[in-house]
């Protein structure tokens, strides 16, 4: 039977006569399937740029994402304590409004050595605010606490906070900025890697120290 | 007059006839609303699914009568909701309604789910019912979430902060999904653009689509019958017999099932009106000025208890528990029907169903309790608002006075409560020494441990001592002092030296 067949495939055409095979392969079907071709063609290449759109946020080179900005005067941030700073993002656009606008935490060690940190909490990103006379940052959101130099005391994040590079420029202190901080986009993700944290050591457990 | 009468009949019935050879719809959506149903699920149980049709249409009306002033940019957003709320005439009444009935219909949706559930009505043949339930429960939620993304005040900015942080959570892709949820760098005018798009396109139309096909769903397989106690489901024989049922005791849906819809679905809407005109609209709160840190934000009413989730988790486990859970409830939610098709169906006879929702039930209350008030966030001002009592005070000596100096100036309140004002993070201090002795409390000050900070490098010898021996009155109600049972036994070199003692601990960590 299928060498009759022009398309042995068609096996619903099993128990047509010749004549309504032939039917079955009419010019219109033919012009139908190649039409449907044809479109499925186009909408292929229609989705590259449609996703391309789309998806534009997400392919945007990490190297793109932020660049040097300086946030304030050098001696502004007396050594020995920790400083709200302000900046405007480098990476802002025309309609960000109020929101273009970032805070961030800095702590001068000593006269060369600064600790810039972000203003988010690594557990979810809040804002983290410092305590002087405790010495402690404080995270409204979840109750996060990190020590004055940025490493994790307590509550649920896993990490110290988020650090921005800086350098000395002349007189003033310049951060590398750009991403919003997170445990995927960190502020300097470079320098410090994610430190997942230890398991609690013995001698900071509360119940069972011995003098 | 009989004439006219009779003239007007048969001019509305041409016009009818006109318009219905014409269109070709009134009949058949006629005879789909008479469509006959057992009469025993005629029940004020059955309301919920065409209240929470209702409150969806209101929030499609409210929603657009909205945007015709809603300015979905960055730096408008947060002024023309005030504008809204102050200089448009019944603006504050239309964000009102917008909000509560938006509050209104996540409990609605969960109600008709819930009851759904314990009917057994998911099972054969409503199967797929169920399952598009469960898409337009999410995409209800999905709306809320880019709801309070509208709202762009502070708790939205930062509720948006949260987002990207836990999209960054996703291992490989987290930095790629934290841009594409932002839509760029960080949270600006193109995070408050996409969210308007899925708020206002993309999640209504789906919204609307699937309430569609659930609909439709619904006249196809007719309203589920009310379940009885050992009548069981089966594949080879429920449909002829809820023909039978329907066929011996039908009564046509509307009017004489649809009546306790209709005015459900009234009261539901009145108790909406009265909600937005007597509470009024949610917000905005502070404009959202990422250098405004002076704030505790926190997430509207439903997602409150993921909050609390979050807030108690372990390090360790809440990447894996933030990516696994989610997927596992939903994936539950959408085999149920899958699962369970047959079998029985009322209540009295599912005991792990009633449990399922009890624990549920009350595990979701617990947590969006725990969200209002937050115990595990410092109370950030205590330590210069939060007076000590004046009773911790008297008959102390001077010594222990600089240590109630010591406690207030170093933030312990932040956590800590006493008489009943600070923080709830760690235990309330008024009877601190009555479960710890004075070398613990040493300890747990300067090294912390158990969820608290270290307090070696903020505290030198001296206030520590200070703060101790205040600490040391605390003991409730005249208990007596913690006793360190081993003590006796190495009476002979320990006896009579606390001060060394604590100098020479603190010392340890300088």
């Amino acid at each position: 039977m299928s060498e009759f067949l022009k398309y042995p495939g068609e096996s619903s055409n099993d128990a047509l006569p010749p004549e309504g095979k032939a039917a079955a392969h009419t010019r219109r079907a033919f012009l139908f399937k190649l039409a449907v071709g044809m479109n499925a063609v186009v909408g292929a290449v229609l989705a590259v740029p449609l996703f391309g759109y789309l998806l534009g946020p997400a392919a945007k080179k990490k190297s793109a994402a932020g660049t040097w900005i300086s946030i304030g005067d050098v001696a502004d941030f007396p050594v020995g304590e920790t400083r709200l700073a302000e900046f405007r993002s480098p990476v802002a656009t025309f309609d960000d409004g109020e929101t273009a606008k970032v805070s961030c935490w800095v702590r001068r060690v000593s006269a060369q050595k600064f600790q810039v940190f972000a203003i988010n909490c690594a557990h979810l990103g809040c804002p983290v605010r410092w305590f002087s006379e405790s010495k402690l940052f404080l995270c409204p959101c979840h109750g996060g606490a990190y020590y004055e130099d940025g490493s994790r005391a307590s509550g649920p994040p896993e990490r110290g906070l988020f650090e921005y590079r800086y350098k000395i420029a002349g007189n003033s202190l310049v951060i590398h900025a750009g991403d919003m901080p997170t445990l995927a986009t960190q502020a300097s993700c470079k320098d410090k890697p994610l430190v997942q944290i230890a398991p609690p050591t013995p001698e900071t457990r509360s119940t069972t120290w011995e003098g | 007059m009989g004439r006219l009468n009779e003239r007007g009949t048969s001019t509305g019935s041409k016009a009818y006839a006109w318009l219905e050879h014409r269109l070709g719809l009134i009949k058949p959506l006629t005879e789909a609303a008479e469509h006959p149903t057992p009469s025993n699920n005629a029940s004020w149980w059955y309301v919920f699914g065409s209240a929470a049709t209702v409150l969806l249409l209101l929030q499609v009306v409210t929603g657009i009568l909205l945007a015709l002033v809603y300015s979905p940019s960055a730096s408008e957003a947060w002024t023309s909701l005030n504008f809204l709320n102050h200089n448009v005439a019944l603006g504050w009444y239309l964000r009102a309604l917008h909000g509560w009935g938006s509050d209104f219909m996540i409990a609605i949706v969960l109600i008709h789910m819930v009851q759904v559930f314990l009917f057994g009505s998911y099972k054969f043949p409503r199967e797929l019912t169920w399952i598009v339930g469960v898409v337009l429960l999410l995409l209800t939620l999905g709306m809320a979430f880019t709801g309070q993304v509208m709202r762009f005040d502070q708790d939205a900015y930062w509720g948006l902060g949260i987002g990207a942080s836990i999209s960054s959570r996703i291992p490989g892709i987290g930095a790629q999904l934290v841009h594409m949820v932002l839509g760029g760098p960080i949270i600006g005018g193109a995070t408050l653009s996409r969210f308007f798009t899925l708020h206002v396109f993309v999640i209504p139309g789906l919204l609307l689509a699937g309430v569609g096909v659930h609909v439709f769903m619904v006249l196809r397989h007719g309203v589920s019958d009310w379940p009885m106690p050992g009548r069981l489901v089966r594949k080879s024989t429920y449909e002829r017999e809820y023909h039978e049922l329907t066929e011996k005791t039908g009564i046509p849906f509307v009017p004489d099932a649809a009546w306790k819809d209709a005015v459900f679905a009234a009261a539901i809407l009145f108790a909406v009106m009265a909600c937005a005109f007597f509470f009024g609209p949610f917000g905005p709160g502070g404009q959202p000025d990422p250098t405004i840190i002076q704030t505790a934000p926190k997430p509207d009413f439903a997602f409150l208890w993921i909050y609390a989730v979050l807030a108690f988790l372990p390090p360790n486990l809440e990447t894996p528990v933030l990516l696994v859970a989610p997927v596992l409830g939903i994936a539950a939610m959408l085999l149920l029907p899958l699962i369970a098709s047959e079998g029985e169906r009322h209540w009295a006879r599912r005991p792990v169903a009633v449990l399922m929702v009890s624990v549920i039930a009350v595990t979701l209350g617990i947590f969006t309790r725990l969200g209002t008030y937050t115990p595990w966030s410092p109370i950030m001002n205590a330590w210069s608002s939060d007076a000590v009592p004046v009773r911790y005070m008297h008959d102390r000596t001077p010594l222990e006075r600089e240590g109630a100096l010591v406690l207030q100036d170093k933030q312990c309140r932040s956590c800590h409560s006493l008489d009943g004002h600070g923080g709830l993070r760690g235990p309330e201090l008024d009877s601190v020494a009555s479960r710890m002795t004075e070398d613990q409390i040493v300890r747990q000050v300067l090294q912390g441990g158990g969820n608290m900070p270290a307090y070696g490098n903020a505290l030198n010898p001296s206030e520590t001592k200070a703060l101790v021996s205040f600490l040391m009155t605390l003991r409730g109600d005249g208990l007596q002092p913690a006793i360190d049972a081993s003590r006796e036994l190495t009476h002979t070199s320990q006896v009579g030296a606390p001060a060394s003692h604590v100098a020479g601990n603190s010392t340890l960590k300088p």
